[in-house]
C-alpha cells in the first residue's frame, strides 16, 4: 500500500507532526499479553471484588433478577458495534427500539414525551434542572428536597456552580418526606426537585409536591433513582409532574460498579423543543412504509452549537436497548409483580430488624424496597464488621447526612433469598451491642 | 428565486421583511430566507406584549438540519404572533410574505425605516450574496 | 479490479420479515419471565403502602412471551448496520473493530455484579482497574492526572472546561471568553456555554488550520481557555499547536485539547508534550469499545498539575500498603459530574485493549489507520475534491464540489454508498467544508476491503456523471427508502399509543 503511494517508510505519512514534537521513546505500558493471559488477568482482577453473598446495597444501584434473554439479544453485534443512527436505512433497528424505550418510558411516567435516554440519573436531574430553568426563564431559584440522592444533588450544584441559580435545600421531617412548607415556592422558583422513592426509600407525597409547584408556576420534577417502583407505584405525571427523570439500571442493566447506566427523562409534550438529548419519531419513507428517524435535532448540539439545549451527543444506546428489552419481557404483569415482591420482602425485612433491641425503622413514611434503620452502634462500624463476616448490610449515612452516625441504608429486592434476611437479621442481632 | 422584490416592503440585511400600516409593522423572513432555509418544520415566536430593540432576536426559524435567529428591524412591542404557524410551519415556505408572517408590532420609532432597504435594494443585495 | 467490475450486490434472496412495534406484538396473558416464590406469606400490598399512592395498571406495556422477545430483537437487529456487518467509515467517529475478548471480560461476574458503593476493601479489583487505566492513559496523552469519571466525550470537555473555570476563579479572576476555531466538533461551543463562558471564534487558514497569528490577536486576559482538536476534524495536524499553547499561557489562558481523534497520535505524539493542559479521551473511538448504537461512551480527561486539585471526587488514591481507596478530601474539586466513578464497564473493555496491544501495539494501530487513510485519499483524490489540500493523518474530507456540477450532493452519495454495501461516511461536517464526506477507514480494516470501499465509491463518481438518477434517489436496495424527515419534524410522533377503541389482539 506504501509503494502504491510512492512512499517507502510509514513515517513519511507522518511529516506534519514536527520532529520536535514526536515521541522520541516506546510508551511505557505493560508488555502485550495473549487472550488467554488477558482473560487470567482480569479474572484476578474481577475476583478481587466481592459481589457474591449477602449485599443489601441499594442507594441508586439495585441488585435486580435480569432474564438471560437480555444479554443474548444485546450481545448481537448489529446493536453494540453501531453507531448512532445517523443514517435511518441502515439503523432501523436502533431507532425502532428507541422508539419502544420512549414509549415504555411514558407508559411507567405516566408523561407524553420521553428522549432516548442521558448518561445516568443524576445527569438526567442535573439536565431536568436545566431545562426548568429554560422554561422559566428569569426565575433564578431552584428548590431541591435533602432527600433526593446526594450524588445527584452534587452533580446538580456541579452542573449549576457557574450561574447565577440559587440552590435551596430543604429538610425531611420524621416521616421521611420533604418539609414542603419550608420550601417556600415564590414567583422566582424556577423548579422543585424531589425524588421518590426519596434516598432514604420513603414514598413523596406527590400530589401535593406538584400541586403546590403548579400554584407557585414552578415546574416539578421528580427523580426516580429505583425505577423498579414505577412498576407499582402511581405514575408521577399523573400526579401531575412536569419532569420525571431518572436512572433505569434496575431494568436488566448490570451494576458494574457504577456504570454505564440509563438516564431516563419524560416531560409534557408542550416542553417538547426544551428537551435534552436525542429524540426519535416516527416517518414515512418514500416507498409509504412507516419507519423510523432521529427527529427535532435542531435543539441539539451539532447544529444549534452554543445555543443547544444540552451539550450531549450520545445516549446510552446499548443500555437503553437492555432496559427495552428487560420490559417487553417482563411486560405489564411481570413489573408489577416483580416491584410487589420488593415491597413485601423489604417490609419483612424491615419489620424482623424493628423487632430487634436497639434498632428502629428510623422514618414513618411510606417505603418501596429501601428503609433506614437507627443502629445502636455508629452504623459504619457495624457495616465494617459486618462485612468481614460476609454480610455488606447497607450504606452508612453519616458521609451524606451530619448528625446521622446510627443510621443505615438497607436495600431488599427480590433477589434476596429469606435466607440471606435471616442472615441480616441475626447479625444485626448479634453486632447490635456494644462491644 | 423572486427576481424582484416589491416595493411596499422594507427589508433588513437578515432578511427579514417589515409591512407598515400605520403604527402597526408585520414581520415575516423574506423569499430567499425561507429558500436558503428550506423546509420550514418549526417557528418559535415571542409572547405578546414583549419588546424587543431593533435587531434584537425575537425567536427562531427552524429546518430539518438548521436553525435561524430571527431579527426584529426596527424596536418595538409585540401586539400578534402568527399561531396558525404552529400548525402550518409551511405557510413560511409557500407565501412568505403573506400568509407567512410572524409578529405584529407596534412601531416605537418610525425613523428606525429609513436604515432598512426597500425592494429594488434588496433585490441587488441577494443577488450579491448569492454570488459571493 | 476497475471501478466498471464494482456492481450493486445482485438481488438479495434473503427476505426480512416487518416486524411491528413490541406493543403491537402484546396479547393479553402471554408472558415472558418466570419468578421465583416469594418464600413469605404475601401480604396485601395496600397494608403496607396506602392505596392513593399505588397505581392500578402499566397500560400499554407489552405482554409477550420469551420467543417473541428473542424474535422481535433479533429481527430489529437483523435492520441495523454495525461495524461487524462490515465497513464504517463514518469520520471522526472511528469505528474500529470491537475485540471479542473484551466483552467477555466486562461480563465476569466480579464485575458486572460490582456495586458502586461496596465497601473499598471488597472492591480492591475495581479500583485496580480504575488505577491502572488512569496510569495507561496519563503514558499515552502525556498528562499526569486522569479523571475517569466522565461518561462521555462531550461530558468529559464540560468537567474539563469546569475544572479549568475553578482554576481562574481560585486565581482570583474566572476570564469571559474561550477561544474555538470554526472546524470544531458542535459539542465544544455548547460545553463552554454550560461553564458560564461565551464564545469566540477562531478562523482557520487556507490550508485549514490554526492560525496563530489569529489566536495571538484574540488571545487577551479575559480568554480562559482555547478549545482545539488535534489531529483536527479535516484530518491534519496542528503544525505550530507547540507555538499556539505558548501564546495561550503567555496571557495566562489554557489549551484544552479535544481528544476525539488521539487514534492518530497514540504512541507518535502526546498531547501533554505539545503544552496542552487538559484534554478528554473518547475511549468508543481510540480504544475500540463498542459504540453501542450511540452509547455508552466514555471521556476521561487528562490534565497537567495546576488543574488536578479541580477534578472530580471522588479520585482513586493508594495507601501505603498498596491496597487502594476513593479520595474524598479534596476542598478545590468541581465536585461530581455523574453518580458513581464512571462508565466502568467501558473502562474495563479499554484498558483490555491497552493492554492486548501495548506501547508497539498501539502504535502499530496508530500507524495503520493513518495509511489506510491516506491510501484511500491516494484512491479517491482524482475522482472527488478534496476539502482542503495537504497531508491527513486518520482520515480524509473531500467534498462533493464536483458531483454537484451533475446535480448531485453529498447527501446522495451517502444514501447511494448503502446499496454498494456500506454505511455512509460522515456528511455535513465539519463545517468549514461545505459538502463534506467525511471518511475516516481505522486500522482494522484489510486492503481487500478498503479496496471494494474505494471501487464502489469510484463506481458512484461515474454514475454522477452518467446516471445521476440512480444516485439522486439511492437507496434503492435497503428495506426502507429514502424518509421524509420534514413531515416527521412538522407533526411529531415521538411513542406509540393504543388506537382508541381497538383492543390488542382482537
Amino acid at each position: 500500500m506504501l509503494a502504491s503511494m510512492g512512499k517507502s517508510d510509514i513515517m513519511e505519512l507522518f511529516e506534519s507532526i514536527p520532529e520536535r514534537l514526536r515521541l522520541s521513546r516506546p510508551l511505557n505500558l505493560p508488555a502485550p499479553k495473549s487472550e488467554f493471559d488477558l482473560a487470567a488477568y482480569f479474572r484476578d482482577l474481577a475476583d478481587r471484588n466481592r459481589t457474591s453473598g449477602d449485599v443489601f446495597l441499594g442507594a441508586g444501584v439495585y441488585d435486580h433478577f435480569a432474564p438471560v434473554v437480555i444479554d443474548h439479544m444485546a450481545l448481537r453485534s448489529e446493536w453494540y458495534t453501531a453507531y448512532t443512527p445517523y443514517q435511518p436505512e441502515l439503523s432501523q433497528g436502533t431507532l425502532q427500539a428507541i422508539f419502544e424505550f420512549q414509549t415504555m418510558v411514558c407508559q411507567l411516567t405516566g408523561l407524553e414525551v420521553a428522549n432516548a435516554s442521558l448518561y445516568d440519573g443524576s445527569t438526567a436531574v442535573a439536565e431536568a434542572v436545566l431545562m426548568a430553568l429554560r422554561v422559566n426563564k428569569g426565575r433564578h431559584r431552584v428548590v431541591m428536597a435533602a432527600s433526593v440522592h446526594p450524588h445527584y444533588r452534587a452533580v446538580v450544584n456541579t452542573y449549576l456552580r457557574n450561574s447565577d441559580v440559587e440552590i435551596v435545600e430543604v429538610g425531611f421531617d420524621s416521616t421521611g418526606r420533604i418539609d414542603l412548607e419550608a420550601a417556600a415556592l415564590d414567583g422566582n422558583t424556577a423548579a422543585i426537585v424531589v425524588q421518590s422513592p426519596n434516598f432514604f426509600g420513603v414514598i413523596e407525597n406527590l400530589d401535593d409536591i406538584c400541586a403546590a409547584a403548579r400554584d407557585a408556576g414552578a415546574l416539578s420534577v421528580v427523580g426516580v433513582a429505583e425505577a423498579m417502583s414505577l412498576g407499582v407505584l402511581k405514575a408521577p405525571g399523573d400526579s401531575g409532574a412536569d419532569i420525571v427523570c431518572g436512572e433505569a439500571q434496575s431494568f436488566g442493566v448490570p451494576m458494574s460498579f457504577g456504570g454505564p447506566f440509563v438516564g431516563f427523562f419524560a416531560t409534557r409534550e408542550k416542553f417538547v423543543r426544551q428537551l435534552p438529548g436525542r429524540l426519535v419519531g416516527r416517518a414515512l419513507d418514500s416507498h409509504g412504509q412507516l419507519g423510523f428517524v432521529l427527529t427535532l435535532s435542531t435543539r441539539e448540539q451539532h447544529i444549534r452549537r452554543e445555543k443547544a439545549t444540552s451539550n450531549i451527543c450520545t445516549n446510552q444506546g446499548l443500555f437503553m436497548l437492555m432496559a427495552t428489552i428487560y420490559l417487553s419481557t417482563m411486560g405489564r404483569k411481570g413489573l408489577r409483580e416483580v416491584a410487589e415482591q420488593n415491597i413485601r420482602k423489604a417490609h419483612e425485612a424491615a419489620a424482623r430488624i424493628a423487632s430487634l433491641p436497639g434498632y428502629t425503622v428510623k422514618f414513618s413514611g411510606p417505603t418501596f424496597n429501601e428503609f433506614v434503620v437507627s443502629t445502636p452502634r455508629p452504623a459504619r462500624q457495624l457495616r465494617d464488621e459486618l462485612a468481614a463476616g460476609g454480610i455488606v448490610a447497607g450504606v452508612p449515612l453519616d458521609r451524606y447526612y451530619a448528625g446521622m452516625d446510627n443510621d443505615l441504608l438497607i436495600a431488599v429486592t427480590e433477589t434476596a433469598s429469606i435466607e440471606s434476611i435471616d442472615r441480616l437479621v441475626s447479625a444485626l442481632a448479634e453486632f447490635g451491642g456494644a462491644n | 428565486m423572486m427576481a424582484t422584490y416589491p416595493d411596499d416592503l422594507y427589508y433588513s440585511k437578515d432578511h427579514e421583511w417589515i409591512r407598515v400600516d400605520g403604527e402597526t409593522g408585520t414581520i415575516g423572513i423574506t423569499d430567499h430566507a425561507q429558500e436558503q432555509l428550506g423546509d420550514v418544520v418549526y417557528v418559535e415566536l415571542p409572547a405578546v406584549g414583549a419588546t424587543f430593540e431593533a435587531g434584537a432576536p425575537f425567536g427562531s426559524v427552524e429546518s430539518v438540519k438548521a436553525v435561524s435567529e430571527l431579527y426584529l428591524p426596527i424596536a418595538g412591542e409585540i401586539v400578534e404572533v402568527n399561531a396558525a404557524l404552529a400548525d402550518t410551519p409551511e405557510t413560511v415556505n409557500s407565501d412568505p410574505h403573506g400568509a407567512g408572517w410572524m409578529v405584529r408590532v407596534s412601531i416605537k420609532d418610525a425613523a428606525e425605516l429609513s436604515g432598512l432597504m426597500r425592494g429594488a435594494a434588496y433585490t441587488s443585495y441577494v443577488q450579491d450574496e448569492g454570488g459571493e | 479490479m476497475g471501478a466498471s467490475d464494482v456492481k450493486v450486490p445482485a438481488a438479495a434472496g434473503h427476505i426480512v420479515r416487518n416486524e411491528d412495534l413490541i406493543f403491537e406484538r402484546s396479547r393479553a396473558g402471554r408472558q415472558g419471565y418466570h419468578l421465583p416464590d416469594l418464600g413469605i406469606p404475601e401480604k396485601d400490598i395496600s397494608s403496607m403502602i396506602p392505596g392513593e399512592l399505588l397505581r392500578d395498571d402499566i397500560e400499554g406495556m407489552p405482554e409477550v412471551s420469551e420467543f417473541e422477545v428473542v424474535r422481535h430483537f433479533t429481527r430489529l437487529s437483523t435492520w441495523n448496520y454495525g461495524v461487524d456487518t462490515g465497513l464504517y467509515p463514518l469520520g471522526s467517529c472511528t469505528m474500529k473493530y470491537n475485540p471479542k475478548i473484551n466483552e467477555s471480560i466486562a461480563r465476569f461476574e466480579g464485575f458486572g455484579k460490582a456495586h458502586p458503593l461496596l465497601p473499598e476493601f471488597l472492591s480492591q479489583g475495581s479500583l485496580e482497574i480504575l488505577r491502572q487505566l488512569e496510569d495507561a492513559l496519563a503514558e499515552i496523552t502525556g498528562l499526569p492526572h486522569i479523571s475517569l469519571q466522565p461518561a462521555a466525550g462531550a461530558h468529559g470537555e464540560l468537567t474539563a472546561m469546569l475544572a479549568i473555570r475553578a482554576c481562574h476563579a481560585k486565581r482570583g479572576h474566572v476570564r469571559k471568553t474561550v477561544l474555538i476555531p470554526d472546524s470544531a466538533h458542535g459539542t465544544n461551543p455548547a460545553s463552554a456555554i454550560m461553564c458560564g463562558y461565551e464564545v469566540h471564534g477562531v478562523t482557520s487558514t487556507s490550508a485549514g488550520l490554526l492560525d496563530p497569528a489569529d489566536v495571538e490577536r484574540n488571545m487577551t486576559e479575559d480568554v480562559a481557555a482555547l478549545m482545539l482538536t488535534n489531529p483536527n476534524t479535516l484530518g491534519k495536524f496542528e503544525e505550530e499547536i507547540d507555538k499556539v499553547c505558548e501564546i495561550v499561557h503567555a496571557k495566562g489562558g489554557f489549551v484544552y485539547m479535544d481528544g476525539a481523534n488521539m487514534n492518530a497520535l497514540m504512541g507518535i505524539s502526546r498531547p501533554g508534550d505539545m503544552g496542552v493542559d487538559c484534554m478528554h479521551l473518547n475511549l468508543h473511538k481510540t480504544f475500540s469499545t463498542p459504540h453501542g448504537g450511540g452509547g455508552p461512551g466514555a471521556g476521561p480527561i487528562g490534565v497537567v498539575d495546576e488543574l488536578e486539585p479541580y477534578l472530580p471526587n471522588p479520585r482513586v488514591a493508594r495507601n501505603a500498603d498498596g491496597t487502594l481507596q476513593l479520595n474524598f478530601d479534596r476542598p478545590d474539586s468541581i465536585g461530581r459530574v455523574r453518580a458513581f466513578v464512571g462508565n466502568f464497564g467501558v473502562l474495563v473493555r479499554a484498558l483490555a485493549y491497552i493492554y492486548t496491544l501495548g506501547a508497539d501495539g498501539l502504535r502499530e494501530a496508530t500507524e495503520t489507520a493513518v495509511l489506510n487513510a491516506n491510501y484511500i485519499k491516494h484512491r479517491l483524490e482524482d475522482v472527488y475534491a478534496l476539502a482542503y489540500e495537504g497531508s491527513v493523518l486518520h482520515e480524509v474530507v473531500f467534498t462533493d464540489r464536483r458531483q454537484q456540477a451533475f446535480g448531485v450532493k453529498n447527501s446522495d452519495i451517502a444514501k447511494r454508498i448503502i446499496d454498494y454495501g456500506f454505511y455512509p461516511p460522515t456528511m455535513s461536517f465539519p463545517l468549514i467544508a461545505p459538502g463534506a464526506i467525511m471518511i475516516e477507514p481505522t486500522e482494522t480494516e484489510s486492503r481487500e476491503e478498503l479496496d471494494l470501499f474505494i471501487d464502489s465509491m469510484r463506481a458512484i463518481a461515474e454514475e454522477c456523471e452518467q446516471t445521476p438518477d440512480i444516485v439522486r434517489s439511492a437507496p434503492h436496495r435497503t428495506r426502507m427508502g429514502r424518509f421524509d424527515e420534514t413531515a416527521a419534524a412538522r407533526k411529531p410522533v415521538l411513542r406509540w399509543q393504543p388506537e382508541k377503541g381497538k383492543v390488542a389482539g382482537a
